[in-house]
């Protein structure tokens, strides 16, 4: 009971706030803003085809309609709610009249599949690699990495996935370069194994990212562990080297490391985005792309909330999840 | 002075980034000397590969591509360094109003500081520049930028000065009669001026990134040359499939070349400011 009171409530009530913040600013921007989405989708239709005065009228109308931009400012507040949490994001502008929340539905699995498996996967790798480097940390191996790690973190992201991309690619082409697999979906060894085939490099690249920073972390962390009192004492007690790297360094390296996770979820989450667009992986992030070169307000709208929910969302069970690994949370 | 050059002699990693940095604020600054406009289009043949002549070869809209990076440099270290400095002053004013005043406004300013670390900035930026499309500045960007980057900051500058403001000579000051605006510049600011300086390469490599992802999108002032915007033009004319690598390259290096040089710097200047480190060398010398 006090767990629920002193740790799961407050949680959920920060859970609530990042959502409202996150909607309210998405509500709130385009509006300031001085082009008017409405004017700029008419002039892209009207780009394309004569329409005559009338048919302008009620097409404004029905857009202004599907913005949410009649009515006072509080009423379309509202309205913008209501329509969010009834999960009707209205039609795509581009693949009219496909509801945008098809598309979003369509695109989740990949990236969902995608972003899970890079995540765990580099989270995992970061720390394993970083503790051991952090426990030995004058061997040649653990400097090379080092070394490696410091050139690759700091570089932004699509730089990363560009030079990937060139490299395996174009000039020695042994990935195919978009699409997320070939053949009739089936569970057949072909059509997994050409799934496979399509999301190693995107993964890699996001796995390399993400392994980076946490080795980094992990390292500094562990080596400041590996200096602790109770570890030395462990040491001259004759506590063999695996126990002392496996149930003293490791154990208390994941802990700050989890409440990172949650924190740098968005992040991940980011650059799952822009690995999308690089390799035309078809994703989310992909969708979002398209929204882009077609001037699709609607989508784009619809995917930026819908990706501020999914996060926070996200961001939540990884919290709710720590009192499973931090028995101070638990006990206290 | 003396503390660079010591840096400079004994730590290996300050003297790789400060060499890069000095790399790209050469190049920068060459800028100034281009024979060519920012703008200048067909001034030299196109798809040259690098030679003599041409440095770093031409591109396909007949640019110059060494100039080209030139003033790209510039304008993307530009853009950075405006949204660093919006960013960390929004940042450094909430945070410490927020650990100064307390209560209900350091409570109401720390959750909306934790739900803009929770909300991923790049579909919010892309949906501000997109309705923004053809209207975008370089100052507007860094504007935009440094609007969605204070939240980290402010974060941690908080919780500094909560713990500063329970320290012995905080105290002290007060019952000496000391103004509470001078305690805050004199006695305080220097415990933040080390998380200042690590905060601010860690949001400029944010800022440097965020450009590129932007403009490689076409979100951005296009006509404008920035590191981000060359890759967006050789991306547009199929510089890869034509196998004009130096095009692509270019920008590549530069983006590397920045963002390292920054990092190994800022790494070495926290590790050497950072109190705890210093101890343990005085200790290690004596």
């Amino acid at each position: 009971m006090s767990l629920l009171k002193r740790y799961v409530v407050p949680r959920l009530l920060q859970w609530v706030v990042v959502v409202v913040t996150g909607v309210t600013i998405a509500f709130v921007v385009p509006r300031l803003l001085p082009t008017d989405p409405v004017e700029m989708t008419l002039n892209r239709v009207g780009t394309f085809q004569f329409m005559d005065p009338q048919a302008v009228e009620s097409f404004k109308s029905a857009l202004e309609e599907l913005y949410g931009l009649r009515g006072t400012l509080p009423q379309q507040y509202l309205g913008y709610w209501r329509r969010l949490l009834t999960g009707d994001l209205g039609p795509s502008l581009g693949a009219f009249p496909t509801p945008v929340a098809t598309i979003i539905r369509n695109g989740l699995p990949w990236t969902v599949g995608l972003l899970s498996c890079t995540a765990v996967t580099g989270w995992l790798v970061g720390i394993i690699l970083g503790v051991l480097a952090g426990c030995s940390p004058r061997s040649l191996w653990s400097q090379l990495l080092d070394k490696a790690f410091i050139t690759i973190m700091p570089i932004p992201y699509p730089i990363l996935a560009l030079v990937l991309v060139m490299l395996f690619c174009y000039y020695i082409p042994i990935f195919p370069m978009v699409g997320g697999a070939s053949g009739q979906p089936a569970l057949r060894l072909s059509y997994l194994g050409s799934i496979v085939q399509h999301a190693f490099l995107p993964a890699l690249s996001l796995i390399v990212g993400g392994t980076a920073f946490r080795f980094i972390m992990a390292k500094a962390l562990a080596s400041t562990t590996v200096s602790s009192d109770y570890v030395q004492f462990a040491r001259m007690a004759g506590v063999s080297r695996r126990n002392i790297i496996l149930r003293y360094v490791l154990k208390n390296t994941m802990l700050p490391q989890i409440t990172d996770l949650g924190l740098t979820l968005g992040t991940v989450f980011e650059g799952a985005l822009i690995t999308e667009m690089v390799f035309g992986y078809p994703g989310i992030g992909y969708s979002l792309y398209t929204a882009i070169l077609q001037a699709d307000f609607n989508l784009m709208l619809g995917i930026t909330l819908f990706s501020i929910v999914g996060i926070a969302t996200a961001a939540l069970l990884v919290d709710l999840s720590y009192p499973l690994f931090d028995p101070r949370i638990r006990y206290t | 002075m003396a503390i660079v050059r010591d840096l400079f002699k004994y730590n290996a990693g300050f003297r790789v980034g400060a060499i890069l940095l000095l790399i790209v604020a050469l190049l920068a600054v060459l800028s100034l000397v281009s024979p060519y406009a920012p703008g200048d289009r067909r001034v030299v043949p196109k798809d040259r590969p690098p030679s003599v002549q041409y440095l770093l070869g031409t591109n396909s809209l007949g640019q110059d591509v060494f100039w080209l990076l030139t003033f790209a440099i510039r304008n993307s270290l530009l853009i950075s360094g405006l949204a660093v400095l919006i960013g960390r002053s929004i940042g450094v004013l909430l945070g410490s109003f927020s650990g100064y005043v307390g209560s209900l406004v350091d409570r109401a300013l720390s959750s909306l500081a934790d739900a803009f670390i929770v909300i991923p900035r790049l579909p919010l930026l892309m949906l501000i520049s997109f309705i923004l499309k053809g209207q975008v500045t370089v100052l507007s960007l860094a504007l935009l930028l440094g609007l969605l980057d204070w939240a980290w900051p402010s974060k941690r500058y908080r919780s500094q000065i909560l713990s500063l403001r329970e320290e012995e000579f905080t105290k002290t000051a007060v019952f000496s009669g000391m103004s509470t605006l001078k305690i805050i510049l004199r006695e305080h600011f220097p415990f933040l001026l080390p998380f200042l300086l690590a905060d601010m390469v860690s949001g400029f490599m944010w800022a440097v990134g965020m450009e590129i992802t932007l403009s490689i999108l076409g979100l951005s002032d296009l006509s404008t040359p920035t590191v981000g915007t060359m890759i967006y033009w050789a991306q547009y004319y199929q510089a890869l499939l034509a196998r004009r690598f130096w095009w692509l390259l270019a920008p590549i290096g530069a983006s590397v070349l920045i963002v390292v040089g920054f990092y190994l710097v800022s790494t070495s200047l926290t590790e050497y400011l950072d109190p705890r480190t210093r101890l343990k060398r005085i200790q290690i010398g004596g």
